[in-house]
C-alpha cells in the first residue's frame, strides 16, 4: 500500500516535468515528440497534457480572458469551498444538533435499566455487508474488500466483474471455482449498510448506552446468499452462532440470551432452533433442552416467517425486489443501462443463483395466501391518500356470502390469493371463467422445448425455453401461491431442483412424520415444531400501515430479442383512488417489504397458545407499530418509521427491545399492541 | 494520508508550471518569428498565444485575481491527476515497479500454492501492544459523536481535534487499572483489530492476505484481540477475553476436523499467550478450567514472532521519563508529534500519565533480574561490536589474533548497567562508583506542588530530596530498577505487582506460583504438560536495539519530568549513542530476550519444561529495502515490519500447512543467541543439584 503511494509521488512529479520539458524542447527545434524516453505510460501522460493544452490554447488564440474567466471562477468556488469545509470543521459540535429529545437508551438508563442478558443480533437478507476473500483477475486489489455494502463504488466500477463474484455457482449453490467471497463477521457487517443508511447502527447504540458491549452483544452474521443449511456446511455459521451463544450464557453469568432477529434472519434463526437440537451429522447435537436453557426470548422485527410476494416478482422477473431499498437509495440505477441494457437480466441472472430468496417465498399455499377467490385480507382498504377510511368495500364474490348487503363497492377489491395474474382480466374474474391451471400441462409442454441456440451463451434458464412455452404460462392465467410454485418450477427448473432441497413451502399434515426432520422443513414454520422451551417467549415486532405488495398483474414482454426476460409488471395499470392497484401491483397492508400476514399470523394463530406446531406452549406477543413518515428533512428516516429497515431506527420498538433485553417479559411491556386486522385474518384462514 | 500525499505531487507539478510558461514566455519574446516558421501546428498555437495575450490586463486584475486564477489552475491540474489515477488500471504500479526494479518475487503464499500446499491447521493471531484498535463504547460529553469510533488505530484524526479528551479517555482508573468511571474503551474485534494499524501502515496484513492465498479464510483465522492496556488476567476479568479465546479455539479445532490450531503471537501477545495457557488449564475461580491436557489437545504450534519473553529495557525509558517508548510504532509515523508542544509544552507528561495507568506497560520490564540481563560488571552481550560490518570483514583477520587483542581491546559497554546517571559512571568499573542507597530516602514535600495542576505524575509527591537521592543511587542493575520503579512510583507499581512478577522462581512446585501474577513470566512458570507441541522464536536481528541509557537530571524538576534520557552521551566504540547504548536487536527488543528462553531456557528437559516441548529459532537478518518504492521492504527485521517478511512469512505458512520444526529446516541463527545464552547461569535442573 505504502509503496504504491510512494510510487504515485514519482511517478506523477516526473513526468510533470518532462512533459513541459517536452514541450519546450518542441518549441525550440521541431514538433517530434521524444521517444527515447522508452516509457509508454509517460507519452500517454504528456500527450494527454499536450492535447489538452493544444485544445486550449486553439481557444485562447482569441478568448484568453475566457479562460482565465474559468479559471478564476473555479479557484473562487475551491476558495468558498474550502473556506466553508474549516468553519463546518470548527463548528462547535453541539451547535450543529438540534436539540434531541433523549434517545430510547438514555431515558431507560435514567430508570435504572441495566444490560442483564446477553444479545444476539441476526441480520436479514442483503443487509450484511460480503467481502472478498479470493477472486479472478478483474478483482484484483479488492482482497477483503467489500463487494456488497459499503459504498458500492465497485459497482460502479467494474459491474460485471462484480456480478460475477457476487454469484453463486448455478448447480450447486455454492461458491463458483476460484472465487471466495465471505460474510463480513463482527457487528460492522450490519450496523451500516451503505454509509449513513443505518440498519443496526441506532438500536446498537441505544443498548450500549444501558451498558452492553462487544462481550454480551453479537452480530451472527452469515452469509445470506445461501440456502441456511449450506451456510453451516460452507462456512460453520451455526456452529459458531451456538458456540457464541454458549460462552455469551456462562461468561454472563447463566443470564440467557435474547435474540433479535429481522427480517429473513427470523426464518434462519427458527432454523438454527431446530438445528441445534438435532443430533450430529445434520445437527448441532446441542440436546433436547438446548433451546430452553439458553434462550430467554426472540425478538422477530419485521419477520418473514410466511414468505413475502416480493420474493415472486424477483425470481420472476428480478422487478420489485426485496432489495427495493436500494433502489431508493440509488434511484434509477438498476433501471438505467448501465450494464449494457440488460440490468434485470443480469440482476436476475445473479439472484436466481441465491438459493435464500427461494427461502422468502411465500409459503403454505392457498390455505395461507388465499386462493383464486378469496384471501385473508379480502377487504382491505388501500387508502393511498393516508386518511383513515371506515372499512367500506366488501366481496360480491365472497365464499362466505355474509356481509353482501354493504358491497356497494366492487372493483376496489383485490383478489390478493392470484398472486401472479397475466392481464388485468385475470385478476378480477371469477375463478371459473379463467382456465384452469394444470402441473400436468407445465411437464408435458416443458419436455418438448427446444433450445434457443441462436443466444449463445445461456444467461437466465429462460433462454432455455421456447416461445411458445411462454406463451403457454402466460394465457391469461392467474397462479395462487400453490401453483405459483408449479409455475416457477416451469420458468426455472433446475433453480427450484437446487433449492427445494433447501426449502419446502408446504404445511405439514403430521408433524411427526419422521420425514420432517429433515432439514428443508426447519425453516418453514408450519413444517416444524417449536422446540420444548415452555419459558421462552416469541415475540413479532413488525410496522404496519404502509402499503406493501401482495399481488402482481404481468404481461408478457413486448420485446423478444435474445436474453430477454419474457415477462414483465404491467406497470400500466392502476385502480381507482381506493382500490389496491397501483402500478400493476396490487397492495396490503404491511411494512413496504413483509404484509401483516407473514409477520403476524404465527404470532397470532400458529402459535398462540399449545398449538401442534407450538407443543409446548411457548408465549407469543405481537408488537405492532404504526407508520408515521418523518416529520421533516431533519429527522432522516425518522424515529417512527414502520417500514421494514427503517423501523430498527423506531423508538417505541428499541424500546420494547431494550426492555426485554433488561429482563421484562412480554407481559409487563404490555403483551400484545395491535394495529392492523390481523387477527381477523388469521381467524379465516383455517388451519 | 493518502490525501497529503497526493496534494504534494500537484503542488510540485503546478509549481513547476507557471515557471516553465514564464520562462516560455520570455523565450518567445526573444525570437518570436523562428517561432513562427515552425511548421507544427502545436508549436503555431504557442507563440500566438502568447502575442494575443497582453501583459497584465488594462483594468483590475488585481491580485486577489491572480490568486483565485492560480487556485482554479491547481484545482484543475489535481482533479485531472486525480482522474487518471482512478482511470489507472489497478495493475498499473506493479508494472512501474517491475519495469524500474526488475521482476518481483511472487508473494510467498502464490509461491507456496504453487507448490501444493493447502489451509489445513487454524490459525490464531495474538496482536502486541499498542497494534491492537480499540474503539469507545461509553464516553465522556467531550467525545460526543464518537460511539465505536476508533479511539486508536485507524486515522488518529480525534487525537489532532480533541487531544485532551482523547487522553481522557485512554487513561484508566489510576486505582484499579480498569476503567474510570462513565468510560468504556474497548478493543475492536475481527481481524480489523489490527491488520492495519493506521492506513497503508500494515501490521497482520500481509501474512493474512498470504495466508488466504492457499485457502484461509475467516473460519480457520482467528484474530484475538484484547485490551491491551489492561494487566492480563484483568482482560478476563472485565472482557472475558481469556475464555473467549478458549472458546474460539475449542470451536475451531472442532469445527476443522480436529486439527489442532497453530498460534502466532507477536510482541507483548507473545507473554499474553504465555498466560493464556496457563490460566487455561488452571482450576476455575482463577483459571478456564480446561484440564490438565487442554493445550495438547488443541495447540499444535506456537509461533512466537518478536516475543519479548524476558522483557524490554525500552520499556523502562517509558516509565521512567516517557521516552523511546515502544509506541515507537507511533512515533515513526508521526515523527515529532508526540515531542511536540500541542498540548501545551506537556506532552511528554500526559503521556506518562496515561501509559502509567495501563498495567501491560509492567509486563515489559526485564525479568530475571541480574542473573538475566547482567551486573554491574558483566553481561552476556558482553564484547558486542556495534560496527557489525567492520567486525564481519576483520574476523578473519582477528581471528587469529584475537586472543591477545581481546585482552586490550575490551572496552565494551556495561549492559547490565540499564540506567546510570552520567557516562563516566556509566564506564567506570564499579569498584570506583559510590552509591548512596536510595531505598530508605525521605520524599521531601514539593515546595510548589499546586502549580503543576492537572497533570499528575507520581513525580510530584517526591519533593527534591527523593529525586536527587535517586540519582545519587548512580547506576541501576535490572534488578534494582524494580526498586527504583518501586520508589517513584509506588502506587503504580503495587498496582502492575499484583499482576505481573520479574524474578526468577528457585522451586517451581512451590504454590504460590499457582498465581496469575507469575503466569506470564517464562522464568517463573512451567511450560504446559504438551511433548507434542512446538514453539518457535521467530524474530528480527541486525538492528541495534536500545539495552542501557544515560540519565541526567532534568534542568527544570519542577512540574516536569525530573529526568531525562543525555542526549550528549556518545562513544563509538560501546554503542553509546544519544545517552542509549544499543544492541543487536530487531529495534526494539535485544535478541537476548526474544531468543534466550527457546535457545536455552526451554531447550530440551528443563524445569521449565518439564515435558519437554521442541523448541526452535529462526531469526531473519535485517536488510532495509533497496529503494522507496519496496514500501517497508520485504526483507525487514524490524518488530513491527518482520510481519511483512517474505522469509517468515514462508516459515509462518509451511508451519500452519503442517510442517515440523524439523521440516522447516531446525534452527536458523545470525545472531549470538547460543554464546550469550551460555554465559547466563542460570539453574535449569529441577531442585535436586542446587547451585
Amino acid at each position: 500500500m505504502a509503496s504504491i503511494l510512494r510510487l504515485r509521488k514519482l511517478y506523477y512529479v516526473e513526468p510533470a516535468v518532462k512533459c513541459s520539458s517536452v514541450r519546450f524542447e518542441s518549441l525550440d527545434e521541431s514538433p517530434k515528440i521524444d521517444q527515447k524516453l522508452g516509457k509508454k505510460e509517460e507519452d500517454v501522460i504528456c500527450a494527454n497534457s499536450l492535447a489538452l493544452e493544444v485544445k486550449n490554447k486553439r481557444k485562447q488564440a482569441k478568448e484568453w480572458r475566457c479562460m482565465d474567466s474559468c479559471c478564476w471562477i473555479i479557484g473562487c468556488l475551491c476558495t468558498t469551498w474550502w473556506l466553508l469545509l474549516l468553519l463546518f470543521h470548527c463548528w462547535p459540535v453541539t451547535l450543529l444538533r438540534a436539540p434531541e429529545l433523549p434517545g430510547p437508551g438514555v431515558r431507560l438508563k435514567r430508570e435504572g435499566l441495566m444490560a442483564l442478558h446477553p444479545v444476539v443480533l441476526v441480520p436479514g437478507i442483503v443487509t450484511g455487508g460480503l467481502e472478498l476473500w479470493e477472486g479472478r483477475s478483474c478483482a484484483d486489489g479488492l482482497f477483503r474488500k467489500r463487494l456488497w455494502g459499503g459504498s458500492f463504488t465497485e459497482i460502479f466500477k467494474r459491474p460485471l466483474c462484480l456480478l460475477e463474484h457476487l454469484s453463486l455457482h448455478y448447480g450447486t449453490g455454492l461458491d463458483p471455482p476460484g472465487i471466495r467471497v465471505r460474510a463480513v463477521p463482527g457487528l460492522v457487517a450490519a450496523d451500516y449498510f451503505a454509509p449513513g443508511y443505518f440498519v443496526w447502527a441506532v438500536l446498537i447504540e441505544n443498548l450500549a448506552k444501558i451498558g452492553y458491549e462487544g462481550k454480551n452483544l453479537h452480530m451472527a452474521a452469515y452469509d445470506w446468499r445461501l440456502s441456511f443449511q449450506n451456510t453451516e456446511i460452507r462456512d460453520h455459521s451455526l456452529t459458531r452462532l451456538k458456540s457464541k451463544i454458549e460462552l455469551m450464557y456462562i461468561t454472563n453469568g447463566y443470564k440467557k440470551v435474547v435474540v433479535v432477529p429481522h427480517s429473513m434472519g427470523a426464518i434462519y434463526f427458527l432454523h438454527f432452533l431446530k438445528w441445534v437440537e438435532t443430533p450430529p451429522p445434520m445437527g448441532g447435537g446441542g440436546g433436547p433442552g438446548w433451546c430452553a436453557k439458553h434462550i430467554k426470548a426472540t425478538m422477530n422485527i419485521g419477520p418473514t416467517f410466511l414468505g413475502v410476494p416480493k420474493a415472486v416478482s424477483n425470481l420472476f422477473s428480478a422487478e420489485g425486489k426485496d432489495a427495493s431499498y436500494i433502489r431508493a437509495m440509488v434511484p434509477g440505477v438498476f433501471d438505467s443501462e448501465i450494464l449494457g441494457l440488460q440490468t434485470f437480466e443480469h440482476v436476475m441472472r445473479m439472484s436466481r443463483t441465491w438459493d435464500s430468496i427461494v427461502s422468502l417465498l411465500p409459503k403454505g399455499g392457498d390455505p395461507i395466501w388465499g386462493n383464486m377467490d378469496s384471501s385473508p385480507e379480502e377487504g382491505h382498504v388501500c387508502d393511498f391518500s393516508k386518511k383513515s377510511h371506515s372499512q367500506t368495500s366488501l366481496s360480491d364474490n365472497n365464499v362466505n356470502n355474509s356481509d353482501v348487503k354493504r358491497g356497494f363497492q366492487v372493483k376496489g377489491l383485490a383478489k390478493y390469493g392470484r398472486i401472479i395474474s397475466f392481464g388485468k382480466a385475470a385478476s378480477v374474474l371469477h375463478s371459473s371463467k379463467l382456465p384452469t391451471v394444470d402441473s400436468k400441462e407445465f411437464s408435458q409442454t416443458s419436455t418438448s422445448q427446444n433450445l434457443n441456440i441462436s443466444c449463445g451463451e445461456v444467461w437466465t434458464e429462460y433462454d432455455e425455453m421456447s416461445r411458445q412455452n411462454i406463451q403457454n404460462a402466460a394465457a391469461d392465467k392467474a397462479y395462487t401461491s400453490t401453483t405459483l410454485l408449479d409455475l416457477l418450477r416451469l420458468v426455472a427448473p433446475k433453480m427450484m431442483r437446487r433449492a427445494e432441497a433447501h426449502f419446502s413451502h408446504g404445511i405439514a399434515d403430521n408433524l411427526d412424520d419422521p420425514k420432517y426432520n429433515h432439514y428443508k422443513y426447519w425453516s418453514n414454520p408450519l413444517e416444524m415444531k417449536l422446540p420444548n422451551a415452555p419459558d421462552m417467549e416469541i415475540y413479532c415486532l413488525y410496522g404496519v400501515g404502509i402499503p406493501t405488495e401482495r399481488s402482481y398483474v404481468y404481461k408478457l414482454s413486448p420485446n423478444s430479442r435474445c436474453k430477454s426476460i419474457p415477462y414483465q409488471i404491467d406497470s400500466s395499470l392502476s385502480g381507482e383512488d381506493n382500490s389496491c392497484l397501483r402500478g400493476g401491483v396490487y397492495f396490503a397492508d404491511g411494512d413496504e417489504s413483509v404484509p401483516v400476514l407473514s409477520a403476524g399470523f404465527m404470532c397470532a394463530k400458529g402459535w398462540r397458545g399449545r398449538t401442534r406446531f407450538n407443543p409446548s406452549g411457548i408465549a407469543t406477543h405481537i408488537r405492532e407499530y404504526r407508520h408515521k413518515p418523518p416529520t421533516s428533512l431533519l429527522e432522516g428516516r425518522g424515529i417512527e418509521s414502520g417500514a421494514h429497515v427503517d423501523i430498527m431506527g423506531n423508538s417505541a420498538l428499541i424500546e420494547d427491545i431494550l426492555r426485554v433485553a433488561a429482563g421484562a417479559t412480554g407481559d409487563e411491556i404490555g403483551g400484545d399492541r395491535i394495529y392492523s386486522d390481523i387477527l381477523r385474518m388469521a381467524e379465516r384462514i383455517n388451519l | 494520508m493518502s490525501l497529503l500525499r497526493r496534494r504534494k505531487p500537484i503542488n510540485e507539478s503546478s509549481d513547476s508550471k507557471p515557471l516553465l510558461e514564464k520562462e516560455e514566455e520570455e523565450h518567445h519574446e526573444e525570437d518570436p518569428d523562428e517561432d513562427e516558421d515552425d511548421g507544427s501546428g502545436k508549436n503555431k498555437k504557442t507563440p500566438s498565444k502568447i502575442k494575443k495575450k497582453p501583459p497584465p490586463p488594462q483594468s483590475k486584475w488585481s491580485c486577489l485575481d491572480t490568486c483565485c486564477w492560480f487556485i482554479g489552475c491547481i484545482c484543475i491540474t489535481w482533479w485531472l491527476l486525480l482522474f487518471l489515477y482512478n482511470a489507472m488500471p489497478a495493475s498499473f504500479p506493479q508494472y512501474v515497479t517491475e519495469a524500474i526494479t526488475g521482476p518481483l518475487p511472487d508473494p510467498p503464499g502464490v509461491k507456496l500454492k504453487k507448490e501444493g500446499l493447502e489451509a489445513k491447521h487454524p490459525v490464531v493471531f495474538v496482536p502486541g501492544i499498542v497494534t491492537g484498535g480499540l474503539e469507545l463504547w461509553e464516553g465522556r460529553e467531550c467525545a460526543e459523536g464518537l460511539f465505536r469510533k476508533r479511539l486508536w488505530g485507524g486515522t488518529f484524526g480525534e487525537v489532532y481535534k480533541r487531544p485532551l479528551c482523547w487522553v481522557e479517555h485512554m487513561s484508566l482508573d489510576n486505582e484499579t487499572g480498569l476503567d474510570p468511571c462513565g468510560i468504556r474503551v474497548r478493543p475492536v474485534s475481527g481481524l480489523v483489530a489490527a491488520d492495519y494499524f493506521a492506513p497503508g501502515y500494515f501490521v497482520w496484513a500481509v501474512l493474512i492476505a498470504n495466508l488466504a492465498r492457499i485457502g484461509y479464510e475467516e473460519k480457520t483465522m482467528y484474530m484475538a484481540a484484547y485490551d491491551w492496556r489492561l494487566s492480563f488476567q484483568n482482560t478476563e476479568v472485565r472482557d472475558q477475553t481469556l475464555s473467549r479465546i478458549k472458546s474460539n479455539i475449542e470451536l475451531m479445532v472442532a469445527t476443522n476436523g480436529g486439527r489442532k490450531v497453530v498460534v502466532i503471537p507477536h510482541s507483548m501477545g507473545v507473554l499474553y499467550f504465555l498466560h493464556f495457557m496457563k490460566w487455561v488449564e488452571a482450576v476455575a475461580p482463577m483459571g478456564g478450567g480446561g484440564g490438565p491436557d487442554w493445550c495438547s489437545k488443541h495447540i499444535k504450534a506456537v509461533v512466537n514472532i518478536g516475543g519479548p519473553f524476558l522483557g524490554v529495557p525500552k520499556a523502562i525509558a517509558g516509565l521512567f521519563s516517557a521516552e523511546a517508548k515502544d509506541i515507537a510504532v507511533a512515533r515513526a509515523l508521526a515523527p515529532g508529534f508526540l515531542d511536540n508542544d500541542i498540548f501545551q509544552l506537556q506532552t511528554l507528561q500526559h503521556v506518562m500519565r496515561m501509559s502509567r495507568t495501563w498495567d501491560s506497560t509492567m509486563s515489559m520490564i526485564p525479568r530475571g533480574g541480574d542473573t538475566i540481563w547482567g551486573g554491574l560488571d558483566w553481561s552476556p552481550e558482553e564484547g558486542y561490536s556495534c560496527s557489525k560490518k567492520r567486525e564481519e570483514d576483520d574476523t578473519q583477520i582477528t581471528d587469529q589474533a584475537g586472543a591477545e587483542n581481546a585482552v586490550c581491546k575490551v572496552r565494551s559497554a556495561n549492559y547490565g548497567r540499564i540506567i546510570s546517571f552520567g557516562k563516566d559512571v556509566a564506564e567506570e568499573p564499579s569498584s570506583d562508583i559510590e552509591r548512596i542507597d536510595f531505598r530508605g530516602a525521605i520524599k521531601g514535600l514539593s515546595a510548589a506542588n499546586t502549580t503543576c495542576r492537572d497533570v499528575w505524575t507520581e513525580y510530584h509527591d517526591m519533593g527534591f530530596a527523593g529525586i536527587k537521592a535517586v540519582a545519587e543511587y548512580k547506576t541501576y542493575t535490572a534488578e534494582s530498577i524494580v526498586d527504583l520503579l518501586h520508589f517513584i512510583a509506588p502506587k503504580m507499581m503495587a498496582r502492575g505487582t499484583a499482576h505481573f512478577s520479574y524474578g526468577i522462581a528457585d522451586n517451581l512446585d512451590d504454590p504460590k506460583y499457582k498465581h496469575y501474577k507469575y503466569w506470564s513470566n517464562p522464568l517463573e512458570t512451567t511450560l504446559p504438560n504438551a511433548p507434542d507441541m512446538e514453539i518457535f522464536s521467530l524474530y528480527g536481528v541486525g538492528l541495534p536495539t536500545e539495552r542501557a541509557y544515560v540519565y541526567k537530571l532534568s534542568p527544570h524538576a519542577e512540574c516536569s519530568i525530573p529526568f531525562k534520557i543525555d542526549t550528549s552521551a556518545d562513544d563509538e566504540d560501546t554503542c553509546l549513542r544519544d545517552g542509549v547504548y544499543s544492541v543487536d536487536g530487531d529495534e526494539t527488543v535485544p535478541v537476548l530476550s526474544a531468543g534466550f528462553m527457546c535457545a536455552k531456557g526451554w531447550r530440551g528437559k528443563t524445569r521449565f519444561n518439564p515435558s519437554g516441548i521442541r523448541t526452535y529459532i529462526r531469526e531473519y537478518n535485517h536488510s532495509p529495502p533497496a529503494n522507496l518504492l519496496e514500501g517497508r521492504g520485504t526483507l525487514s527485521g524490524a518488530h513491527v515490519d518482520i510481519m511483512g517478511n517474505f522469509a517468515l512469512i514462508e516459515d509462518v505458512i509451511r508451519i500452519v500447512a503442517g510442517a515440523s520444526g524439523e521440516e522447516l529446516g531446525g534452527d536458523q541463527i545470525h545472531s549470538n543467541i547460543f554464546k550469550w545464552s551460555e554465559k547466563i547461569n542460570l539453574q535449569l535442573e529441577k531442585k535436586t543439584s542446587s547451585r
